[in-house]
């Protein structure tokens, strides 16, 4: 299958550009760093560990938050693992829910090896199989500029292919508690 | 106290600890409780392909400001372990109703090594772990643990014994 050029952090940084108050949900790995590179945001939840989960933490935000809008921006490899969440989050049909794939076809924090993408799966084939009524493929920037108002309005798939390249690390905060404590209390749920 | 009761008393106990998401793995133990959350206007009932899958959910539900459960099988638990350093990490509530099997007349040897091993693996993962071996117990267990799982903000599992749920009759 064909590879992704797109430069990630510039993917990134237009989906979160203006984020207002979307709920951002990033999977282990590059995601992570990804995202709190295009800015910190009390609103970005991000895993550093918990592989595969980040779909269904997102069905759960979702369901909870009908009236806001969630995002999860998440790898190839992280997506793989939860593959069966694309089954249970179609099974509900949440409407404000979008998840955004960054597909380089690796898994990039454990030496770059290639992923299932770059073999023969389609995630974007394997969530319509799933349910999911939208997916789409970015494979250029204008592409990308073109889905990030529709992530934010629509329930929309998207695999977008960039480029295996490594970035300069960028370290987001990574303390589960604080990081759970301060989402929660940005979108005014009181402490219990 | 019959079994069509303690089950009804679960279910009352949860709608009372403000549970309104229920992730769940088809299970027989489970059935009543998860026909009532499909059947309840305040609760969503969430099907899942695998159980670790209902950790992440719960975690998401509480980022959302909702509380969340998880109803299993022994069998599952396996599966959930790596996926429990999410509510630890972050300090979030995890509750899970487990139904044990392996235990008391297990017919299917299969269903043996994770039942056995069930409350070492949750115990050992951080997880408090409370049992229930009678029905009179069932209702009051779930309260305590709910009560834990949110006020503590812990993981908390309540096992509900084979012998309670009645072991599986494959042989006529």
């Amino acid at each position: 299958m064909s590879e992704g050029v797109l430069d990630r952090r510039a993917v990134a940084a237009t989906l979160l550009k203006d984020a207002g108050d979307l709920l951002v949900v990033t999977g282990l790995g590059s995601t992570t760093y990804d995202a709190g590179a295009a800015g910190d945001r009390d609103e970005n939840f991000y895993l550093w560990g918990a592989m595969g989960g980040a779909a269904m933490i997102g069905l759960g935000l979702a369901l909870a938050q009908p009236n806001r809008r969630v995002l999860v921006m998440t790898g190839d490899g992280e997506m793989l693992m939860g593959m069966g969440s694309l089954a249970s989050v179609t099974a509900q049909r949440p409407d404000n829910l979008s998840i955004a794939i960054f597909d380089n076809a690796r898994f990039g924090e454990t030496g770059a090896q290639r992923s299932h993408t770059a073999y023969s799966t389609d995630l974007g084939a394997v969530a319509a199989a799933c349910g999911w009524r939208d997916t789409v493929q970015a494979r250029t920037m204008a592409e990308v500029e073109a889905l990030a108002p529709r992530l934010r309005t629509e329930a929309l798939f998207a695999v977008i292919k960039i480029s295996a390249d490594e970035v300069p690390r960028f370290l987001p905060p990574r303390d589960g508690a604080q990081l759970a404590s301060r989402f929660r209390r940005a979108i005014g749920i009181p402490e219990p | 106290m019959t079994e069509l009761k303690w089950q009804a008393a679960v279910f009352a106990e949860l709608k009372r600890a403000g549970i309104r998401q229920v992730g769940y793995v088809p299970d027989a133990g489970h059935a009543e409780l998860i026909e009532a959350a499909h059947a309840d206007n305040d609760m969503r009932a969430v099907v899942l392909t695998t159980e670790e899958e209902g950790i992440a959910l719960a975690a998401g539900a509480w980022l959302g400001g909702q509380r969340s459960v998880l109803l299993m099988q022994s069998s599952g638990v396996g599966n959930c372990i790596n996926m429990l350093s999410l509510p630890i990490n972050c300090r979030m509530p995890f509750l899970t109703l487990v139904t044990m099997r392996g235990e008391w007349g297990e017919f299917n040897p299969w269903q043996v090594p994770m039942g056995s091993a069930t409350p070492g693996v949750l115990e050992r993962a951080g997880v408090h772990v409370h049992r229930v071996d009678r029905p009179e117990d069932a209702a009051d267990t779930v309260v305590a643990a709910a009560s834990l799982a949110f006020d503590s903000r812990v993981p908390v599992a309540v096992l509900f014994s084979q012998r309670l749920i009645g072991a599986k009759v494959f042989v006529k």
